[in-house]
């Protein structure tokens, strides 16, 4: 049986790590690699890499892909559960507060010209994102083709989002079945 | 049930959003537009706040949105489901991880799931950027209107910005302050 100040300490560890880090799940990484695996070596750095890897190809938010992934190899399903509850509790204070205020002070007109501000702002965040995914996307006909797709089936038609992804999960599968065939016949 | 829609709907939102926060934009914009609880310009709002504050931006649209909608249990409520997914789906994959890594099924589904994300939060930029620049009638005017052009200065500032790579946190503060100068100039200028 694992010690009880084990659980205490993955809750602070990842309560630390969701208070300091701005900007989502990769933000966290390089914290996660220093404290983690490199001070606590709760895991190590193979391990790590792995999570990652597998946190992008499961669903959910990175982070807590990865503080459920320590947390379990850790102290089990116990410390899984305490690090994902410490990487939660920030934001959701913070948010909490933010938007209790935002109640009463979004009637100001100093607030509503800032939104005004902060929308154009979004948008040109949102460019950049788009961006940057792209880069790092692989560039052939399928990748593009499946890219166009889902931005043309989003934008313009009522389809639910859920039967995109969907849609697009099979389309690879079925590539891949393709390609395995194309492969065997050469 | 408020709470137990917001359960679900951040539930279904958890479970489809692959490859970081940004993709859980379109999924939101359905989800909560269909169900009423929020306008299109509150999800902007939301973003930039959940941009420019700590923590995983899944967390914070999920505790924003659940708490606008059904105050303190609604945030728990919606906070709760958007969690689930993940930590379910990884208490199950830890075990053989290694396995799952290299299994040709999931890079297969990948595969098909990296460019359709991209596509899809393009779609969401699309709508977000027409819900900013066109109000609910484009006349020749409004595109020499005081409203519009300071709208597409402060977006070219901002675009100047994040490929500077600037934190966006920094953005949004300058982009917020862009805003009350411009509000404030109108109303001086007249």
């Amino acid at each position: 049986m694992k010690n009880k100040k084990i659980y205490l300490e993955l809750f602070s560890t990842f309560f630390k790590i969701g208070a300091f880090t701005f900007g989502g799940g990769y933000a966290m990484i390089p914290i996660i690699q220093r404290d983690i695996a490199q001070k606590k070596k709760w895991i190590t750095e193979e391990e790590l890499l792995d999570i990652i890897a597998v946190g992008e190809s499961t669903p959910g938010p990175i982070s807590v892909n990865a503080a459920t992934f320590v947390g379990y190899q850790t102290a089990g399903v116990m410390g899984a559960f305490c690090a994902t509850l410490g990487l939660v509790m920030p934001s959701f204070i913070i948010i909490l507060l933010i938007s209790m205020l935002l109640s009463e002070f979004s009637e100001l007109k100093a607030v509503q010209y800032a939104y005004a501000g902060i929308r154009a702002g979004v948008v040109a965040l949102l460019v950049k994102a788009v961006i940057s995914m792209g880069k790092k996307c692989p560039k052939n006909a399928f990748s593009v083709g499946i890219a166009l797709g889902a931005f043309l089936f989003c934008a313009f038609t009522d389809i639910s989002a859920i039967i995109i992804i969907i849609g697009c999960a099979l389309c690879g599968i079925l590539m891949s079945v393709i390609n395995a065939k194309r492969g065997k016949t050469k | 049930m408020i709470y137990i829609k917001l359960f679900l709907t951040f539930f279904k939102i958890g479970a489809f959003t692959f490859g970081g926060g940004y993709a859980m934009i379109p999924l939101i914009q359905q989800e909560v537009l269909a169900h009423g609880w929020l306008t299109a310009g509150d999800i902007v709002n939301f973003i930039a706040i959940s941009e420019s504050t700590p923590g995983p931006f899944a967390i914070n649209m999920a505790t924003f949105v659940g708490s606008q909608t059904g105050g303190f249990f609604g945030a728990v409520c919606s906070t709760i489901g958007v969690v689930m997914p993940s930590f379910i789906i990884i208490l199950l994959v830890a075990k053989f991880y290694l396995k799952f890594k290299s299994s040709k099924t999931v890079s297969a589904c990948m595969s098909g799931l990296r460019p359709a994300v991209i596509g899809m939060i393009g779609a969401a930029a699309l709508s977000i950027a027409a819900e900013v620049f066109i109000p609910t009638k484009i006349t020749l005017e409004y595109f020499t209107s005081y409203s519009f052009i300071t709208t597409l200065i402060i977006f070219i500032i901002c675009l100047v910005m994040v490929f500077k790579k600037l934190s966006p946190i920094i953005v949004v503060f300058t982009a917020a302050a862009l805003g009350i100068a411009a509000g404030y100039l109108k109303e001086i200028v007249g």
